[in-house]
């Protein structure tokens, strides 16, 4: 009886095992996909024209393949929508964890949990018929499609994952703490930003982090609204990131043009495993701390 | 009884052979390509499906190039392309064969005074020589040009045509005739370029030299801004049956209704 037991316990383990190693077997299999296909065109193009060049024209007679543009719009617009979007969120975590009544609270999370569900396609469909217009009309610019627009749209993107992950962090902070802060006399406002922020910095940097990843990622929304022109970046200017340059071109490419596309999804990949690394980093701190 | 009812049966069965006869085949058109061709692929496979009950039709939008590629690894019978085959592509062994052509429309938002533009002004506006609406008798307002992404092939069949390959100073390039016909919708200082079939009231296509466009200016030639829309075929595999009936069908004068019904102009 015992050992049929120990057989089922067994068999049960196995099929686990075997399911985790799928999840495994897919990342491993993306990276060497993504090495072995990204790598041919770097090494035609070289690797300081590719990454350095700076005019993207892939179906020129001369054909060049600069990504700088990619990668600096990439960046910047990343670093825009955390500009706009951690403030906002950070002050969302900790009024919903700390200060806000019950009922604002439970309405206010399923409200986040909604924009959390919203698919990015919805999100570029808004901007593209509401924000590029209204940017255009406010700034007097002559087309709204641009790096502001993305920025935009992006930092609300990010707005659930960076507020869900701070109120976590912000819950978990021991009753302890703050009680014996307002036990001494300061205010509950002061408590939430000079004890509780402090206890929980860890994961709201882990919230920003994860932010950061998903702006970073993020192809559909902001392919409508950003107008794809593979310019130098500029915040009035149409610009195109990382992502869209990969998937604005992908379905009529053909040849290097292919090839280099790989390439460019094989430096997104790497952007992103540096920032997983750096999220494993704040979480693993999180955790000693 | 026992005998009658089995003689009964026999009968029934052979008369269902027979049936099986007159349903002269089954079996499976698959179609990959230009998205542009949805509307004309569409008309043609749904007529096709209803003249043969058991053949299946389907019509995978991919773009021309995915297209081209998928007949070459035999992913599917016929690929649609909204350009001609290149040199490269007919030497990897592909035959093109042209279904119906196809209008490009120049397009500008409803509320822009300027209707009437000539190949070689759209062509200084696309590369940027002209850059305010004033300088060709609209508004003063910047000129915002809107195009397909590198490799479509509208983009393809635009540049070619107006002798802009390469240097247009696109604004916005986006990656649907869609897109292109909503942003334009949506700047009434925009500029922009779509297939004749997919034009509709939001926008207002403006005349080409003195012509507009239309069935009968694309098919007499008279409006120049248009493009073959391509059948592409293994040019040394026979197609399947099914297949092989339906480019007949497609290229058959009895197809020229429904194409012309879909917004393009039928070649035969």
């Amino acid at each position: 009886m015992r050992s049929r037991k120990q057989l089922a316990e067994t068999a049960i383990h196995g099929i686990f095992l075997m399911l985790g190693l799928v999840t495994v077997g897919c990342v491993l299999l993306i990276t060497v996909y993504l090495v072995a296909s990204g790598i041919p065109a770097i090494r035609q193009i070289g690797l300081a024209p590719f990454l350095l060049g700076d005019t993207w024209e892939s179906t020129a007679a001369q054909p060049s393949y600069g990504i700088l543009p990619f990668i600096l719009t990439s960046v910047y617009g990343t670093a825009g929508a955390i500009l706009f979007g951690v403030p906002v969120g950070f002050f969302a975590a900790v009024y919903l964890a700390k200060l806000a009544p019950p009922k604002v609270k439970a309405v206010a999370e399923a409200a986040v949990s909604l924009l959390a569900g919203v698919p990015s396609v919805v999100y570029g469909l808004v901007g593209m018929l509401v924000l590029v217009p209204g940017i255009r009309a406010l700034f007097h610019v002559p087309d709204g499609a641009s790096l502001l627009a993305a920025i935009i749209v992006l930092a609300i993107m990010i707005l659930p994952s960076i507020i869900k992950v701070s109120i976590t962090a912000l819950e978990a902070v021991p009753q302890e703490y703050e009680d014996a802060s307002l036990a001494l006399g300061a205010t509950p406002v002061e408590t939430y930003f000079r004890v509780s922020v402090p206890a929980a910095r860890s994961g709201i940097a882990a919230a920003v982090v994860l932010g950061v990843g998903r702006a970073i990622g993020e192809a559909m929304a902001v392919m409508m609204v950003s107008g794809n022109a593979a310019n130098m970046p500029s915040l009035f200017e149409s610009v195109r990131f990382l992502t869209t340059a990969v998937s604005s071109e992908m379905s009529y490419s053909s040849g290097l043009q292919r090839q280099a596309l790989f390439s460019i999804a094989l430096v997104l990949f790497l952007f992103i495993m540096l920032i997983n690394a750096v999220l494993n980093f704040f979480l693993k701190r999180g955790k000693e701390g | 009884m026992k005998k009658f009812v089995s003689l009964m049966l026999a009968a029934v069965l052979a008369l269902s052979v027979m049936a099986g006869c007159s349903q002269k085949m089954s079996g499976n058109v698959a179609t990959d390509g230009s998205t542009s061709m949805e509307k004309v692929i569409g008309a043609l496979g749904e007529a096709f499906e209803a003249q043969n009950k058991n053949v299946t039709f389907t019509y995978n939008p991919t773009g021309s190039g995915s297209g081209i590629q998928a007949v070459l690894e035999g992913r599917c019978d016929i690929g649609l392309s909204s350009r001609d085959l290149k040199a490269e592509e007919s030497a990897q062994g592909l035959t093109g064969t042209v279904l119906a052509y196809d209008g490009i429309a120049v397009i500008v938002n409803p509320d822009n005074p300027v209707s009437e533009l000539d190949v070689d002004t759209i062509a200084r506006i696309y590369t940027g020589e002209i850059t305010n609406w004033k300088d060709v008798g609209g508004l003063d307002a910047e000129i915002v040009l809107i195009g397909r992404e590198a490799g479509s092939g509208t983009r393809d069949g635009f540049e070619s045509i107006t002798g802009t390959a390469d240097n247009c100073q696109y604004r916005q390039e986006l990656t649907s005739t869609g897109d292109v016909i909503t942003t334009v919708s949506q700047n009434p200082d925009a500029i922009g370029y779509a297939s004749l079939a997919s034009v509709k009231d939001t926008v207002r296509a403006v005349t080409v030299g003195g012509v507009a466009p239309t069935e009968d200016t694309v098919k007499n030639g008279s409006y120049v801004i248009q493009r073959p829309f391509v059948l592409v075929t293994k040019t040394d595999t026979p197609l399947s049956e099914p297949a092989q009936k339906f480019f007949d069908f497609a290229i058959s004068p009895d197809a020229a209704e429904l194409i012309s019904n879909a917004g393009a102009v039928a070649a035969n």
